[in-house]
């Protein structure tokens, strides 16, 4: 693993304030956190330089044509919301459908389900 | 001609919880009137995140928030009158609307909610010079081919105002695989929730282009592209810096005007900076009986304060069905300085619910730290610090009725603490 020591801005969507947290990596770990007003904004940032998480809310289709919205169960990997939306562009989901219901289980393989927000008759 | 104890015109989320709340209050009869073929409003194409943090404890998507709130609609049995338009509201509550099975509906209603919400500034409210092609939107029109409708409005996108449907479209549309080219905003901050400047755009290296706007669009049939250029601190753009931005789209995210055709046409007192109806205490409009809650009243930044919004338009009008109108004497609320505006505009103290207003405003400008100021004609009977004062998110404020007793007038001010900053985002 290399030594590079490595430079990273962050702003935290904790709270209103918005901090723009610096965080400096020393061959890939971190090693200095600064500029934030709060503890929060450590957590927030030492998440967000490593290994950046996100619900992915997109739509998928019903087999009448209709759209779906869905959003997974659970953050996933920042890095693997494309893979998550090209699985999701395959599906087609039979009504009805209940709000909460899984419609795709696993997605990208990150063991996260995609459920349904809505209901349809 | 049909008679009706409550009718509540709009069946988004502040229709929607009017309706619940004043079937809990003990109205037996509230009909709630939409124009489209289902509830929700346009939380129904809001299928991001973010809706339900105050009111639930929970992150929900829009679809989910309005979900509970037709659930429980119709668990309590309000009535839902789809695909019907109201044409007419007068100032003794005679509505008409329409619709294809019934046609005209004539309805005499005891109270009225306002709850029609607003609509997006287009095109022609900010001038932008050019060609009419195809592939100008607002933000809103895109959002609803996105996620209702299931059409792309385009590839390559440009998107002039950064305000949160904005932002949030830059995001939609990258994950079905369009280009964002940037977003434009005129203003040195953007219009948006930080939130989403950072999830939106930074997440998907979309540049915010601040102090930017667009001066030109280029194509005859179809946009080709877009003259962007900085402006000046007056606002006024700088053509030594115009350069063409090539896209096929140009969304506009420009801001959002209550729907108030209705409100204007009954002669109800409109408020010129919010473009609401002007209301009192208890979201009573000039108009006795008729109520407004929700954006029609003013554009919010979260549906949480609209749901408490619409608990107390309803909560008035159960007051009124019980007791009828009385002539209030109101004392005017007034907006000071570094504030657009303070809701409501008046209050008759002595007749306070559940002994405190809850006062809404927004700033002028983003200030990093200041002072509210609550003052009566005594001097200052209330303050608080406040940090991080944006335009685009609202301050609210509680005031009890011990606080404001024996006063006739309530102001409100902001004071800038620390000097002035001008912020990033």
């Amino acid at each position: 693993m290399s030594t590079a020591i490595e430079e990273k801005t962050v702003t935290c969507i904790v709270c209103p304030s918005g901090c723009v947290v610096r965080v400096v990596l020393k061959g890939g770990k971190i090693a200095g956190i600064s500029g934030n007003m709060c503890r929060k904004g450590t957590d927030y940032a030492k998440t967000e330089v490593i290994n950046p998480m996100r619900i992915l809310t997109t739509t998928v289709r019903m087999e009448d044509n209709r759209l779906l919205p869905v959003k997974t169960e659970r953050p996933l990997p920042k890095a693997l919301i494309f893979d998550a939306m090209k699985e999701l562009s395959h599906v087609r989901v039979k009504a009805p459908v209940k709000i909460g219901q899984v419609v795709y289980p696993n997605v990208a393989d990150t063991g996260v389900n995609v459920v349904a927000t809505r209901s349809w008759k | 001609m049909q008679n009706r104890e409550l009718v509540i015109i709009g069946g988004g989320p502040a229709g929607l919880s009017a309706a619940v709340e004043a079937r809990k209050l003990g109205i037996k009869d509230v009909l709630v009137i939409d124009r489209e073929s289902e509830p929700g409003g346009i939380l129904k194409q809001c299928i991001h995140t973010g809706f339900g943090l105050h009111i639930f404890n929970e992150e929900l998507t829009g679809p989910e928030y309005a979900e509970r709130f037709i659930e429980e609609a119709e668990r309590l049995g309000v009535e839902i009158m789809l695909d019907t338009m109201v044409l007419e509201l007068t100032a003794d509550r005679r509505l008409v609307a329409i619709n294809s099975r019934e046609g005209l509906v004539e309805i005499k209603a005891k109270t009225v909610i306002l709850a029609m919400g607003c609509r997006e500034r287009t095109r022609g409210a900010i001038n932008i010079p050019g060609f009419r092609p195809a592939g100008v939107f607002t933000a809103g029109t895109a959002q609803r081919f996105v996620n209702i409708e299931g059409y792309m409005p385009g590839r390559k996108i440009v998107i002039l105002g950064s305000g949160d449907i904005g932002l949030i479209m830059a995001r939609r549309l990258t994950l079905e695989g369009a280009e964002v080219q940037c977003v434009v905003e005129i203003m040195p901050y953007s219009n948006g929730l930080i939130r989403n400047v950072v999830q939106c755009l930074e997440d998907y290296d979309i540049p915010l282009l601040l102090k930017h706007t667009v001066v030109n669009i280029h194509g005859r049939k179809r946009v080709e592209g877009v003259t962007i250029a900085e402006v000046d601190d007056d606002m006024k753009p700088v053509m030594e810096t115009a350069r063409f931005v090539s896209c096929d789209t140009l969304l506009l995210s420009v801001g959002l005007i209550p729907e108030n055709e209705l409100s204007r046409m009954t002669n109800i007192e409109i408020d010129e900076v919010t473009g609401g109806p002007v209301v009192n205490q208890r979201l009573e409009t000039s108009l006795p009986g008729i109520f407004a809650c929700g954006n029609v009243l003013h554009v919010h930044d979260l549906v949480d304060y609209v749901t408490q919004e619409a608990v107390l338009a309803a909560r008035g009008a159960a007051l009124y069905l019980a007791s009828g109108s009385k002539k209030y004497e109101h004392i005017p609320v007034v907006t000071g300085d570094n504030l657009r505006y303070v809701l409501p505009q008046r209050i008759n103290v002595d007749a306070v619910l559940e002994g405190k207003v809850n006062f809404f405003m927004r700033s002028v400008r983003p200030m990093a730290k200041a002072e509210l100021f609550i003052e009566s004609e005594w001097g200052v009977i209330k303050s608080r610090t406040l940090r991080h004062v944006r335009p685009s998110e609202m301050i609210s404020i509680q005031v009890s009725r011990d606080e404001m007793i024996g006063s006739e007038i309530i102001k409100f001010r902001l004071q800038e603490e620390g000097g002035r900053v001008e912020h990033g985002n």
